[in-house]
């Protein structure tokens, strides 16, 4: 039997924490994992593969969150690639179920971003020993500043104007004002945008997605097993990683990791850009759902701007993008992938309550890890109903 | 004009040593293969094309376009912190590598893409790590 339609999202869990002062990463995955767990009705001894990243686990991260479990999992996977991590760790998980090393996987991630006062897109910039790094330290590159280079050549090239950047924060706001555990909910405007102070030229404040602390867990199993548990099971019918460098001196900003990730996943899926009713795409930035929406085909290169605008991405558009609000509204400690895994679930069993997109049967998640405008990753999902 | 500011120190291997000790001479290095005529950035100790390790360096001519940039008006990191705005930017060079940098010597408003412009070298005291420092430089750019 092949991969494709073969493996399930049992389970899921947005930990409802913005705020955390009081809790510790650790604590977050494990709180997240007792979620997601319940959600499909599994305990932590059907756990045989764990998955997870974080903004400080490092070497023997996994084997400690075992630890902090008290879990024997016969599967660790430590891969982190940026925020996209998590959505690779389903595709990973979907290989080791596949390949029989696992049965039960957990894709955990957790942060206090925060409540540590974390300056994740302005505090860069200082020399790093890293051999790419020394390339970039010595110049000042913020996390918004890599993105905003990227905004800066597409407007060139193609016209891209600030206006259709900024429809896309208002879509994201309008999504999470129906999303009652998201951290920004008062509606906004394009001239909210525009008028918000430029952190980046081009990228305004509001250009930006917000900083909060919170986690969550997904669980992976297969479809067969899936059956058998709590909730409908969430198909995973195609898949896809990528990687986007400077290529020795000769990058093209505008070409994403999200080209070839997402190549891979419809290729895998056998479904057209027509089938797919929503996505859920890592939304750092306003320029990055632009330019992954062209990267993953929905719209040729140049035509994005067209594509957000007059509420085209927003629910009750062509293609609803981030229903719970996205990183720019809802939720993004740090890491946000894994959160584009469990709204993409959720929206598929159809509970989203008022952000329900209706009808939703095929989705499509595309996580992007690390900097667009230097070095960067992308994982691609495509998701269904059984 | 904003003002100058000190870079901080770049983190040279013995990979890239060739590439910061030209700056310190005031000459932008690149790298070509010997066997397959390649040239890249960043330096490295093999060929990225095709993994020989007869890799030479030679003197670019400075002079290059605008590819993008960015006027950075937050950034809490010293010493960028003091020197904002400043303009990120990668630069497109005459030998053909595109390369990250700084835009300085004029109004940020001022820069745009396709803008000619030529390298500007920072020199580094790098006095402080003995005679292992060698004399460094950082290349940033500014409008020809
Ligand atoms: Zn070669």
């Amino acid at each position: 039997m092949s991969l494709a339609g073969s493996i399930a999202i049992a389970g899921v869990h947005e930990h409802e924490t913005r705020w955390a002062p009081d809790k510790t990463e650790l604590q977050i995955m494990a709180e997240s994992a007792r979620g997601a767990l319940a959600d499909c009705g599994l305990g932590l001894g059907d756990v045989d593969g764990l998955f997870a990243a974080s903004m400080s686990m490092g070497a023997m991260g996994t084997v400690s969150l075992s630890e902090y479990l008290n879990i024997k999992p016969r599967y660790l996977d430590g891969t982190n690639i940026g925020g996209s991590s998590f959505v690779a760790h389903v595709n990973h998980a979907a290989a080791a179920i596949h390949a029989g090393l696992c049965e039960v996987a957990l894709v955990l991630y957790g942060s206090t971003a925060a409540s540590n006062a974390l300056a994740i897109g302005t505090g860069m910039g200082g020399g790093g020993r890293d051999p790419n790094g020394a390339f970039i330290g010595p110049y000042g590159m913020t996390t918004v500043g890599s993105y905003a280079l990227v905004a800066q050549r597409h407007m060139h090239l193609y016209g891209t104007r600030s206006e259709q950047l900024a429809e896309i924060s208002v879509a994201m706001r309008k999504h999470a004002s129906l999303n009652p555990n998201a951290k920004m909910r008062k509606p906004i405007s394009v001239d909210d945008v525009l008028e918000s102070r430029m952190i980046s030229d081009p990228l305004h404040l509001l250009d930006c997605c917000i900083i909060s602390d919170g986690g969550g867990a997904v669980v992976v199993t297969s479809l067969e097993r899936a059956r058998d548990l709590a909730k409908a099971p969430v198909v995973l019918l195609g898949c896809g990683e990528a990687v986007a460098h400077q290529e020795i001196g000769s990058p093209d900003l505008l070409t994403l990791a999200a080209k070839q990730s997402g190549e891979h996943a419809f290729g895998m899926a056998g479904v057209s850009h027509d089938d797919v009713d929503f996505c859920t795409i890592y939304d750092s930035f306003t320029i990055t759902v632009l330019a992954t929406l062209e990267n993953l085909g929905f719209c040729k290169p140049g035509e994005g701007g067209d594509f957000v605008s007059g509420g085209r991405i927003a629910l009750g558009g062509a293609l609803p993008v981030n229903p719970d609000g996205g990183g720019l509204s809802n939720n993004h400690p740090g890491m946000r992938g894994i959160f584009l895994v469990i709204e993409a679930t959720r929206q598929l069993r159809g509970e989203c309550g008022e952000r329900q997109v209706q009808g939703a049967s095929l989705g499509l998640a595309h996580g992007t890890g690390g900097t667009i405008g230097a070095l960067h990753s992308g994982a691609t999902l495509i998701l269904g109903r059984d | 004009m904003p003002p100058d500011f000190e870079h901080p120190k770049p983190a040279a291997s013995w990979e890239t040593r060739a590439y910061w000790e030209g700056c310190g001479r005031h000459e932008l290095v690149l790298q070509r293969c010997d066997d397959c005529g390649s040239v890249q950035h960043r330096p490295r100790a093999i060929c990225a094309s095709c993994l020989s390790s007869a890799v030479s360096h030679f003197v670019a001519s400075g002079r290059g376009r605008v590819y993008t940039y960015t006027i950075t008006r937050q950034n809490g990191v010293p010493p960028f912190r003091d020197a904002l705005p400043y303009v990120l930017a990668y630069v497109d060079l005459e030998e053909g590598p595109r390369l990250m940098t700084n835009i300085v010597g004029c109004d940020p408003e001022e820069v745009s893409i396709g803008q000619e412009v030529v390298v500007d070298f920072q020199d580094v005291d790098a006095s402080d790590l003995g005679e292992a420092g060698g004399s460094f430089a950082v290349p940033r750019f500014r409008p020809a």
